[in-house]
């Protein structure tokens, strides 16, 4: 009877499981992460429409980040136009730097939307290792490219591959 | 009563059949289910060294021949269920790196479960409590600093924007983990979750506050030491249109240890800062003073070991190499006050300042210095060390002034200009007894030019000019970069003022990188100057090197 009991069990529980399964394993994790005013923010919550998102881990005190984030903010206005595309452009900045990143974002004129990592949550959660480091996420809200470190004209890969995500195509 | 039996029996094994069999076609449909849910993902890095002997810069043969580090970290999420690893692998450790890295382990494992609501992690987890005054556990892989808590650790988000984080455990020491055990908690409130008729106010208000106490046996035969040291902070964040401030205090009770000589008095922190930005113009003020605020679980330890608490220096963090390896700031723990002040302006297009393209101006100014602060001489009472002045400084450590203008002239050219003046106390930062204050004048200049869409030549000229302990430098650096894959570099550091001829040495250095997608590996081959590394505002000491240096990373 015990046996009966236990099958019984474990068959209700899987078929909840596949009922209310659903193939979310390339989602963005849900993480704890900081807005611009210092309000809670959950990572999951990330959206954008049904149109493709540039994930962008950067610092304040990284140079390429920096140089990477400015370069495309040149290019961003044509680049939300054409592909309805936005980037969000999470700071790891900590303690010593958190307060200069609005300021930075601000002076630099941005657009993106800014949230902070302050004590790297999110970045172990993504694995990433050292920033900048670039995750792409396709209008269903699967991550499905990422790269590391950032060569001058990168940029121009990156929005072929946004192009062809806001046409729906695949890039893998 | 025997077919009754008989029928039951045979019931029984029709639904046992039927269920097993609707369990094996389950169980595969539910775990199919489970593994597409769940996702791993994870990085690695190898880094590894040949050295070679080079007796003109004082790099030392080592008799290895080989070192290297490296580790793997693998993070597996499946819905509200998250766990991880870390192996770590020191074989030996890299020059420079802290001596306790000795050998291979597993140095990191939790588990997290998740609703939303309540979160509740065992083993080993890094956590912050406001600015990390009292308590933040973090890491520096680069650098080897990971103080990680091995416990366990709950929050609670209450619907109402209130967040409790309950955290107990001991910290990492290397390959082990330090004496003391480390209890806390802390509250943070969202004014304007929690206040309805505050809700849609355009001021935003979070308080939070905090209390950390480490237990540590008293082994001491010279004093009678406090076993349990308390600590409490209070902290907020008033935001409002384009104006921010952050602020936080922490008070310690005494903590005897060898940092502070052992001394019975209470210890303080205070951080503000304020910043106001709009489009095209960001402004920062802030204010630090911490006053025998060193909090370790481990009151015998020194250096970056078993640290509870982070106190930030309020300083600039460079990137150009003369200025963020030759005098960089490093905090002192036992006391300093500290201000500092940024500027951001956009000078925009079409402007007679901002030509064609705009150009980006940014000032900052850091100053260092320390306690105003008078002995005590009541070693036959309660042994209290010193008093301290609020508000009065004591001498400079460090002072730091520098502007930084960006500016694109075409297309094809954009340049960064740097200027800083810089001075640093090395008989304090550096604990060199006698050295002499530094002064120094810093100019940069990074060039940028691009042949086409994919190749860039930037070229960097850095001068550091100082009278003081080894002279001028001069740097140059090639990067040629062929987007998406390729980049290769010669860096030469030239010792240009060395009083002694004998030194003016160059440190020359050729890289080659090929990154794809989220790898990356770089060789490179030449010399390593002795200097302070930094990441993330946490430095090292690396002696001279000279050899050929290979790295991978990858993230999956």
């Amino acid at each position: 009877m015990r046996t009966l009991k236990f099958f019984t069990f474990l068959t209700i529980i899987l078929s909840v499981t596949a009922l209310t399964g659903q193939e979310n394993a390339n989602r963005i994790p849900s993480v704890i992460v900081q807005k611009l005013d210092g309000s809670r923010f959950n990572t999951g919550d990330i959206e954008n429409d049904g149109n493709p998102i540039i994930l962008n881990f950067w610092a304040t005190w990284c140079s390429p980040c920096k140089n990477e984030l400015n370069n495309i903010a040149e290019m961003y206005e044509d680049w939300v136009d054409e592909t309805g595309v936005k980037l969000v452009a999470m700071s790891i900045d900590d303690a010593r730097n958190i307060g200069k990143v609005a300021p930075y974002v601000n002076g630099k004129a941005w657009d993106y939307e800014v949230l902070i990592d302050p004590n790297g949550d999110f970045k172990r959660a993504l694995g990433v290792n050292n920033v900048p480091h670039t995750f792409l996420v396709d209008g269903n809200g699967n991550i499905v490219w990422q790269h590391n470190s950032y060569n001058p004209g990168d940029e121009y890969e990156l929005f072929e591959l946004v192009k062809k995500l806001s046409l729906g195509e695949s890039i893998n | 009563m025997k077919s009754c039996s008989l029928l039951s029996r045979f019931t029984k094994i029709l639904l046992v059949s039927s269920l097993s069999l609707s369990f094996q076609s389950t169980f595969a449909q539910g775990v199919d289910q489970i593994l597409s849910n769940g996702k791993f993902r994870g990085n690695f890095q190898l880094d590894m060294q040949y050295y070679q002997e080079d007796t003109l810069i004082g790099a030392q043969d080592v008799p290895e021949k080989i070192l290297s580090n490296g580790f793997l970290n693998l993070v597996y999420t499946n819905g509200p269920l998250t766990m991880g690893v870390r192996y770590e692998s020191y074989l030996n450790a890299l020059l420079g790196f802290p001596a306790g890295y000795v050998g291979n382990g597993i140095t990191y494992r939790f588990a997290t479960f998740d609703n939303e609501q309540l979160s509740v992690t065992v083993g080993n987890f890094y956590e912050q409590f406001g600015n990390g005054l009292i308590f933040r556990t973090y890491e520096e892989r680069g650098l080897g600093y990971d103080n990680v808590m091995d416990g366990i650790r709950l929050k609670y988000r209450f619907d109402k924007g209130l967040t409790l984080t309950g955290i107990t455990g001991k910290q990492r020491i290397f390959f082990e983990y330090g004496d003391g055990i480390v209890r806390g908690i802390d509250a943070e409130l969202s004014l304007n979750d929690a206040i309805s008729s505050f809700s849609e106010s355009k001021t935003r208000i979070i308080i939070g506050g905090s209390g950390i106490s480490k237990f540590q046996a008293d082994q001491n035969s010279q004093f009678v030491l406090p076993e349990n040291v308390g600590s409490m902070a209070g902290r907020v964040i008033i935001n409002r249109g384009f104006f921010n401030l952050n602020a936080e205090y922490a008070w310690k009770s005494n903590d005897p240890s060898s940092d502070n000589g052992f001394i019975y008095k209470p210890g303080e922190a205070l951080f503000i800062q304020a910043a106001y930005s709009r489009r095209g113009f960001g402004m920062v003020l802030a204010a630090k003073r911490n006053d025998n605020m060193s909090f370790r679980s481990d009151r015998n330890e020194d250096q970056q070991n078993l640290l509870i608490n982070f106190l930030p220096a309020l300083t600039k963090q460079h990137t150009y190499n003369l200025l963020a390896t030759l005098y960089p700031y490093a905090v002192q723990l036992n006391g300093e006050i500290a201000y500092q002040a940024d500027l951001f302006y956009k000078f925009k297009k079409g402007t007679p300042l901002g030509g064609k393209y705009g150009t980006d101006i940014s000032l900052n100014y850091a100053t260092a210095n320390n306690l105003d602060t008078t002995r005590l001489n009541d070693e036959n009472t309660v042994r209290q060390g010193y008093s301290s002045s609020f508000f009065n400084v004591g001498e400079v450590y460090f002072k730091d002034f520098n502007v930084q203008v960006t500016k694109k002239f075409s297309k094809k050219v954009k340049g960064i200009f740097t200027y800083a003046n810089l001075v640093y106390d090395q008989d304090v930062i550096e604990g060199k007894p006698g050295a002499p204050k530094i002064y120094a004048d810093v100019a940069i200049a990074d060039v940028s030019y691009k042949f086409s869409m994919r190749k860039t030549l930037r070229t960097e000229v850095q001068v550091l000019r100082t009278e003081q302990d080894q002279g001028d430098w001069a740097t140059l650096l090639l990067e040629y970069t062929l987007s998406p894959h390729w980049f290769f570099a010669f860096l030469d550091q030239y010792n240009y003022g060395n009083d002694d001829p004998e030194l003016r040495l160059h440190y020359y250095n050729g890289s080659i990188g090929y990154i794809d997608g989220a790898n990356r590996i770089s060789v490179s081959y030449g010399r390593q100057r002795a200097g302070i590394f930094c990441v993330g505002g946490v430095c090292r000491v690396v002696p001279a090197s000279s050899g050929l240096y290979l790295s991978v990373t990858s993230s999956f």
